[in-house]
């Protein structure tokens, strides 16, 4: 047994209102570990932050601390805390009395309270707020004091849902890098709910994608990036093409009306795959008969890049080129052979409806 | 599980409401659906006339022989039976009850005309004058309304203050007290306030960037009332009819107050059946009960012509 | 032009509301009983008030009763406001369509109603009766302000609380009360205004001995001359008045300063249509 695996979750379901919203979840989470539940709205992951930190008991399977079984044990006597999506602030309370708030429960003498609380204040840069009152502070500086609050207890376990959320994105990006520093000063278990996939990327170092109540795919962000397991992290965790192939055998697929040379294999013969080839792995060419030629159809300057898209066929590519061809030319599309991800099928069409839905939110997110 | 413990902590008031809002109203039905009648030991019914003979003639024997008090036993018993009489009666006060109502119906639209163009303008006030107005709207409603209706006696008596106003002028006196006019006075005088609030809180949420909206848009100050402002206050206007229609209808106070008694209202006729001469409970509830159906329906109309209300209602 | 047209009509509806208001007040310190004729100036009136035992006590019943019948109706209904929140829809439609009765049933019912409920219990009538009926009037209107408080609360307040190591009856003591308490206090206050203030429903359910003051200011007026009542009335609205300056300005000073000055702005911004 890995004596390192601060809380296990094995075989967790839950229904709210007859409806599954987590099926049979399995999940270690390891002592120190930056742990981020990603995955679209209703996937699930704010029920598992909630079931650890002891507001919604599992329907089955076993929550375990330390080994522990502690399904029933009620949110004041678990050892997490939780950095709530709304902060939750007491507004009745100012900064310092907030923070003081587990401190004064445990009836610590005044000058320990006074200790502490000016540390973690310390810690999340707010020396100085103490009699402010809690309604007149910036998002930002209440995200900070709901961090403090939840941190004063030493928690061997901070739990954070969606904490960002309301902030501003410049705010967002410095507190992304902020808490992250706090994380690796204190040397303490976080989990961190987000459903922005850069967030996650950026300071984990484990993230579980989740989807449909089931966990997707656990892996570090590289992993989860560079070797997507199924078409919906693909989607979820980048833009990216994925169009339908054909795994005629090891390291050979077919896909847009041709064969094609990969770095995959241990499919079956002639098994059903979907091909993953993300925007900016793919380099325009001039056409010719050893790439995928195809129309622009439109190109979109983004910043960094330009996004371009182009018909090929009845494919429409996605391609991220710091290079802009004319609209209405014929480019050729290349890629090289590791830049080909080749995934099972998803077994149910609920997880392409999630894509489907997922895609309308990104078109949603483009202007 | 602690949503459960919780939900436990209505107990004690559904208890409270049960015993002195459902029994009490339930009462009201039962008695406005019974009488006392008289019968005999076998349980047969008597007639009035009949019973009364019998008790003339029992009580002149009792005399007669000296029975004592505790050992007379009379043949004839009171007992509850059910009976539509109550509700057949209310009939006869018919002209009653619908001078009630139109009394009210003119206070309530005289209430609207005087508070919708003042609750507009205090809602386009600055903040801090917002305030202070309605507090003067709200302060003449914290004196006991008997003390504020017995002012009015005073102004509109035959040799009251407004008479003498007129008599410098050569004109009057006018008769003023004990007049429908008076009582009506009285209602929109006392429930003014009721109007204006709600009017109120509906239209200090209307922003002023809907309204420059519409005047961009060409409208003039007409139609931005027409089209915007009046909409939008549909919710105040409901409940300020409910809330100054109500207590009109129902009131009996003013009317002996400002009436002088030649105006009776319903709440007068109910009043008189249970503290009054014609103690009568039974019709009295039975008066009660109608006055009620009446004003459940009037508040299931308005509720129709606003569903956002309802929805407040609600929850 | 405009401007001075809207000032003139609402300067009319407040002459409206004031005048018998000033009336009243012109008549307490008149020195003739008569209503109408004013022969000098004396405080006789005020003098007799204060002699005046059956005003005197049904004041003191008046304010004995609305304070038990609120601090009840406090309990009552605050607890009640907790349970309808975590009720189920259908239920709490159903509880909260109830706690509408007693506001939207004419008095004169809902006081009929609970006469003929005593007299059947037989209880007699007197204090208890009207302290009975006092509550059941006032209950609704703190439910009705502690509901939006309670809604109002962000839901993760109290597993906030649960979180940082209360216990559920401490969450809620620490936490959820705290957050309630402005709603707690005018349903309060409200309660006790309307408890003092109540004529119909005391009128049928007060006993011989229980009168309280609108009661009495009632038979006074039947009585026709009755000047004590003018000096009576003169004397509430100061105190009501004073009491109406001290808490708008203790509201307003509770607003913090920037917060006064954001909806100063706001307001400026908006502009006067």
């Amino acid at each position: 047994m890995d004596k390192n695996k601060i809380i296990e979750l094995k075989g967790i379901s839950k229904a709210f209102n007859g409806e599954q919203v987590l099926k049979s979840v399995d999940l270690d989470i390891h002592d120190k570990e930056f742990v981020t539940f990603l995955g679209p709205s209703g996937c699930g992951k704010t029920t598992t932050l909630r079931i650890i930190g002891g507001f919604v008991t599992p329907d089955s399977g076993e929550v375990l601390f330390n080994g522990k079984k502690v399904n029933h044990v009620p949110p004041y006597k678990r050892p997490v805390n939780t950095v709530f999506q709304k902060y939750a602030l007491f507004p009745h309370l100012n900064v310092y009395e907030n923070v003081a708030f587990g401190l004064r429960l445990k009836k610590m003498k005044e000058t320990e309270i006074a200790a502490k609380v000016a540390e973690m204040l310390d810690l999340v840069n707010l020396r100085g707020y103490e009699k402010r009152s809690v309604t007149l502070l910036s998002g930002g500086q209440q995200q900070r004091v709901a961090i403090a609050r939840a941190l004063c207890n030493e928690p061997k376990v901070l739990l954070l849902d969606e904490p960002l959320g309301a902030l501003d994105l410049q705010l967002r990006k410095e507190m992304q890098i902020e808490l992250k520093k706090i994380q690796q000063r204190l040397e303490i278990t976080f989990i961190y709910v987000t459903h922005d996939q850069e967030e996650a990327l950026t300071m984990s170092d484990t993230v579980v994608v989740m989807n449909g109540g089931e966990i997707q795919q656990i892996g570090t962000p590289q992993d989860i990036y560079n070797e997507p397991i199924n078409a919906f992290v693909a989607k979820f965790i980048g833009e990216s093409n994925i169009l339908p192939g054909i795994m005629h055998e090891d390291y050979k697929v077919e896909f847009a009306g041709d064969n094609f040379v990969c770095v995959d294999k241990g499919f079956r013969p002639l098994e059903p795959v979907d091909v993953v080839i993300r925007p900016e792995d793919i380099t325009i060419c001039p056409p010719s008969d050893t790439v995928i030629n195809g129309l622009v159809e439109s190109v979109i300057f983004k910043g960094v890049h330009y996004e371009i898209m182009v018909r090929a066929y009845s494919d429409l590519w996605k391609i991220h080129s710091t290079k802009a061809p004319e609209v209405g030319s014929v480019v050729g599309i290349d890629f090289t052979p590791e830049d080909i991800h080749i995934m099972r099928k998803m077994e149910n069409s609920e997880d392409y409806a999630a894509l489907d839905h997922l895609n309308g939110e990104e078109a949603g997110t483009i202007d | 599980m602690t949503k459960l413990r919780s939900r436990l902590a209505a107990g004690p008031y559904m208890a409270w409401m049960i015993i002195f809002m459902i029994v009490p109203l339930l009462l009201i039905a039962v008695f406005a659906f019974t009488t006392t009648a008289p019968f005999d030991r076998d349980g047969n019914r008597l007639e009035e006339e009949e019973a009364a003979l019998i008790m003339e003639e029992e009580l002149a024997e009792w005399e007669e022989n000296e029975v004592p008090l505790e050992e007379r036993e009379s043949a004839v018993v009171e007992k509850t039976v059910f009976t539509v009489q109550n509700i057949l009666e209310v009939n006869k006060y018919m002209p009653t009850m619908l001078n009630s109502i139109w009394m009210a119906l003119v206070a309530t639209v005289i209430c609207l005309v005087i508070a919708y163009p003042l609750a507009f303008m205090i809602s386009r006030m600055h903040f801090v004058s917002q305030k202070m107005m309605l507090m003067l709207v709200m302060l003449p409603m914290w004196m006991n309304f008997l003390l504020r209706t017995y002012a009015w006696m005073t102004l509109l008596e035959r040799n009251g203050l407004i008479n003498r106003f007129f008599g410098l002028f050569g004109m009057g006196p006018f008769e003023m007290i004990n007049t429908q006019g008076a009582v009506i006075l009285g209602m929109i005088y006392n429930y003014l306030p009721f109007m204006i609030l709600p009017l109120y809180s509906v239209m200090t949420k209307i922003d002023n960037t809907t309204i420059e909206a519409a005047q961009d848009l060409g409208a003039s100050r007409l139609s931005v009332m027409l089209r915007v402002v009046v909409p939008l206050s549909v919710p105040g206007i409901t409940s300020g009819i409910t809330a100054v229609f109500i207590p009109s209808v129902s009131t009996g106070i003013i009317s002996r107050m400002l009436g002088g008694g030649t105006n009776m209202l319903i709440g007068d006729l109910i009043d008189l059946q249970f503290l009054g001469n014609a103690y009568n409970p039974n019709l009295g509830s039975a008066i009660s009960l109608v006055l009620m159906v009446f004003i459940l329906l009037c508040m299931s109309i308005t509720n129709a012509f606003d569903e956002d209300k309802e929805g407040g209602m609600l929850l | 032009m405009r401007k001075l047209a809207n000032r003139f009509y609402m300067g009319l509806v407040f002459l409206f509301l004031y005048i018998p208001i000033f009336v009243l007040i012109a008549n307490s310190f008149n020195a003739s009983k008569s209503r109408t004729v004013w022969t000098g100036f004396t405080f006789d009136w005020y003098r007799k008030l204060f002699h005046n035992e059956t005003i005197l006590k049904s004041l003191l019943n008046t304010l004995i009763i609305a304070l038990i019948a609120s601090v009840l109706a406090t309990l009552l209904g605050t607890l009640a406001a907790i349970g309808i929140y975590n009720m189920k829809k259908f239920t709490r439609n159903l509880v909260i369509n109830i706690t509408y009765l007693p506001i939207i049933n004419p008095e004169i019912v809902t006081g009929v109603s609970l006469m003929l409920l005593f007299v059947a219990l037989k209880i007699e009538l007197g204090y208890v009766t009207l302290i009975l009926a006092h509550v059941t009037f006032c209950v609704p209107y703190v439910i009705l302000n502690v509901l939006p408080k309670l809604r109002q609360m962000d839901n993760n307040l109290y597993e906030a609380a649960l979180d940082l190591g209360c216990t559920p009856p401490m969450a809620f003591r620490k936490v959820v009360i705290p957050e309630i308490m402005p709603g707690i206090m005018t349903g309060f206050l409200m309660s006790i205004t309307y408890s003092i203030d109540d004529f119909v429903i005391s009128y049928f359910t007060h006993g011989a001995t229980s009168q309280t003051l609108p009661i009495t200011i009632f038979s006074m007026t039947r009585r026709k001359v009755s000047p004590e009542v003018n000096a009576l009335s003169a004397l509430l609205f100061v105190a009501i008045l004073v009491i109406m300056i001290i808490m708008n300005v203790s509201e307003m000073r509770k607003l913090p300063s920037d917060q006064r000055r954001r909806a100063a702005k706001a307001e400026k911004k908006g502009g006067r249509a």
